[in-house]
């Protein structure tokens, strides 16, 4: 094991694939000598060179559509997209070409394409710098959405992505970027489309996803403290969703909350909540309670963004008041 | 000062290839007749977008290519897919939303794509497949294939933003691509040249990316074979993109819910009496081909559509297991557990 912050993790997944295959190159904008504007690929432009790893101009559907084309064709791209809020700038080259183009041609082509990009607030930026995008990749059929929670899992399911042979949008939570953890030595690679229990609980479940993971397991702690025992779930990924694993935790404790740090509207939260009123409504012994951002742009001076997004201590009193 | 249109070429493409221009423009023509006659009977339900009239750009290029050169296409499409060998009747049988049909009815008219033949799509949100092309064209080029990429687009694309990104991007790596823009003088309705900064959309802009300006007769077929050779060899031999402007005519409206009354019977008359194929039949004449070989191309391409569209009309309907297939490279569309 090695300690590696987060954004160290997301340059050792690519080095782990491109290392291992040649037909991986890495494309976006700042991406080369400058090792990207949140420095989660230092180092990659020096080992692999300009060829494999290729700065592009400020130029989103260019990069989307470039890294599509050569993911028809034989390459695995991974391209970056600097701000997840610059998605919008080609949706359309994600949402009507990578999504669809598999299925229009009747599995003619394979599109084995990651699109990295840093989401979510906690830093300050504003609301067209911070916002947290997973919904909206979530809702298009035929794409893949993993937002990962910790280094390893940065690690581990980067790499899973780029072996993916489907487009994965990877969600990078920016404020996680500086966070150290344990990362495995030695080849890493994750499979999509896992859950992760990372706290056991028997009174409820506590789902959760990239930022809001961390926030969600101290929130189990102070809940501890007062005798509600908090199962809590890294969700890792949305599409595939591992229902199985989610399902089973909410049957065991009879409650579930989600955290999630979306606006309120269709949060991946709300299909959840869809599913486990489906399929297990009879295990539930109260209402499921979704803890989210407000239905507003995100604001940027300090005391605001702190407020908008969930806390612990949001998340530890919704519970507390929920589960009394 | 806006670009000129270029002179013919001095030389004479020879006789074969001449033949096979004939033959393929005159099964593209027929093929997009059939279409719309297929519609008139109400069997060709959705939309669709025919290429009647603009048959030298999709034959002249195709002739052009190697096989495995990539095509990419626009929703008005069915020429430059059939062109590069596509089923005539898995094409027919898609428009008309059979289980043979070339997507087994996923796809229809705006989508035919057949990646065996190098036709990599069509693709029908204007200008989304030019950076794609320049994609293919980035692996061919690391790859060290050899392969072009050719990407066919009207002139209306000319005005968004993923054509100015895509040449950009297309010379800054000088990509194998050649950009071809079918300029048919109309967006959808409206004319190019009243919503466009420049007199020829396409060519007035390629020096801004340090290209040469092309502007040709898109409805001579010998001088869309020359053009596509030129730009292709050079695409080839890693001297990097062209920007193509084509000036052609759609015979008919932009799609078939519009009977296009807003074109002026001179324009249409003075563009009906430059028809690719029949000034191409004309010049084959003069050539000192018999009559009766160029009777018997017709012949055949009629026969050939004939079966093409029997074939279609005896196909099944689309099968409903198809809806949760191929969204995925499983073969399926599971989004859970």
């Amino acid at each position: 094991m090695a300690e590696l912050s987060f954004r160290e993790a997301i340059a050792a997944g690519i080095a782990q694939e491109m290392e291992r295959d040649p037909m991986v190159y890495f494309i976006g904008e700042d991406v080369g000598a400058a090792g990207g504007v949140f420095k989660a690929t230092v180092g990659l432009f020096e080992r692999f060179g300009p060829d494999r790893v290729r700065d592009t101009p400020i130029s989103e559907q260019a990069i989307v559509g470039a890294a599509m084309g050569a993911a028809m064709t034989g390459l695995r791209p991974v391209a970056e997209i600097m701000f997840s809020d610059f998605l919008a700038t080609c949706w359309d080259m994600i949402a009507n070409q990578v999504a669809k183009t598999r299925y229009m041609t009747d599995g003619q082509v394979s599109i084995p394409l990651v699109i990295r990009t840093a989401n979510g607030g906690g830093t300050r930026f504003g609301a067209q710098h911070s916002q947290s995008l997973e919904n909206w990749a979530m809702a298009v059929p035929g794409l893949k959405v993993v937002a990962p929670s910790t280094p390893a899992d940065a690690k581990g399911l980067l790499a899973g992505a780029i072996r993916d042979p489907d487009p994965v949008i990877f969600f990078e939570q920016k404020s996680l970027y500086g966070v150290n953890g344990e990362v495995p030595d030695g080849e890493h690679v994750e499979r999509l489309g896992e859950a992760k229990v990372r706290r056991d609980g028997k009174d409820c479940t506590i789902v959760a996803l990239a930022a809001m993971v961390p926030k969600a397991m101290q929130a189990a702690e102070q809940l501890a403290a007062d005798g509600i025992q908090a199962a809590v779930v890294d969700v890792r990924s949305l599409v595939p969703l591992d229902t199985r694993t989610i399902l089973r935790e909410v049957v065991k404790t009879g409650r579930l909350f989600t955290v999630e740090e979306n606006p309120r509207l269709c949060g991946w939260g709300a299909e959840l909540a869809s599913i486990v009123a489906d399929e297990c409504f009879d295990d539930l012994d109260g209402p499921i309670v979704r803890i989210t951002t407000p239905h507003v742009p995100l604001p940027a001076a300090d005391v605001l963004e702190d407020a908008a997004m969930p806390s612990v201590e949001r998340i530890t009193q919704t519970v507390r008041s929920s589960m009394r | 000062m806006s670009a000129r249109v270029e002179e013919p070429p001095a030389a004479e493409v020879d006789r074969p290839t001449r033949l096979r221009l004939y033959q393929l423009m005159v099964e593209l023509r027929d093929f997009e007749q059939r279409a719309y006659e297929l519609f008139l009977e109400n069997l060709v339900r959705g939309t669709s977008h025919l290429a009647l009239g603009q048959e030298a750009i999709s034959a002249g290029y195709a002739v052009a290519m190697r096989v495995d050169d990539y095509t990419f296409c626009t929703y008005r499409g069915h020429g430059h897919t059939l062109a590069r060998g596509a089923s005539m009747a898995a094409a027919m049988a898609e428009l008309l939303g059979r289980g043979n049909g070339m997507l087994h009815g996923k796809g229809g008219s705006m989508h035919l794509t057949d990646v065996k033949h190098g036709a990599m799509g069509s693709y029908a949100i204007v200008g989304a497949h030019l950076p794609i092309a320049a994609g293919a064209a980035w692996s061919a080029q690391v790859r060290k294939s050899g392969q072009v990429a050719v990407c066919f687009f009207g002139d209306g694309t000319t005005n968004i933003g993923a054509f100015h990104e895509a040449l950009n991007l297309a010379v800054i790596w000088t990509l194998p691509v050649v950009f071809v823009c079918e300029n048919n003088q109309y967006m959808e309705y409206t004319p190019i040249r009243s919503v466009t900064a420049v007199e020829h959309p396409a060519a007035d802009r390629a020096s801004a990316y340090g290209l040469k300006p092309i502007l040709v007769d898109g409805n001579d077929a010998d001088v869309m074979y020359e053009t596509a050779r030129q730009t292709i060899d050079k695409a080839r031999n890693g001297a990097g993109p062209s920007l193509v402007e084509a000036l052609t005519y759609r015979h008919g409206g932009h799609s078939r819910a519009d009977p296009a009354k807003y074109r002026p019977d001179t324009e249409v008359r003075e563009w009906l009496s430059r028809d690719p194929v029949k000034r191409y039949r004309e010049r084959l004449l003069a050539a000192g081909i018999a009559e009766a070989e160029l009777n018997e191309i017709e012949t055949r391409a009629q026969q050939k559509v004939d079966t093409a569209t029997q074939e279609a009309r005896n196909g099944a309907p689309a099968r409903v297991d198809e809806i949760e297939r191929q969204v995925w490279s499983d073969g399926g569309a599971a989004w859970r557990n």
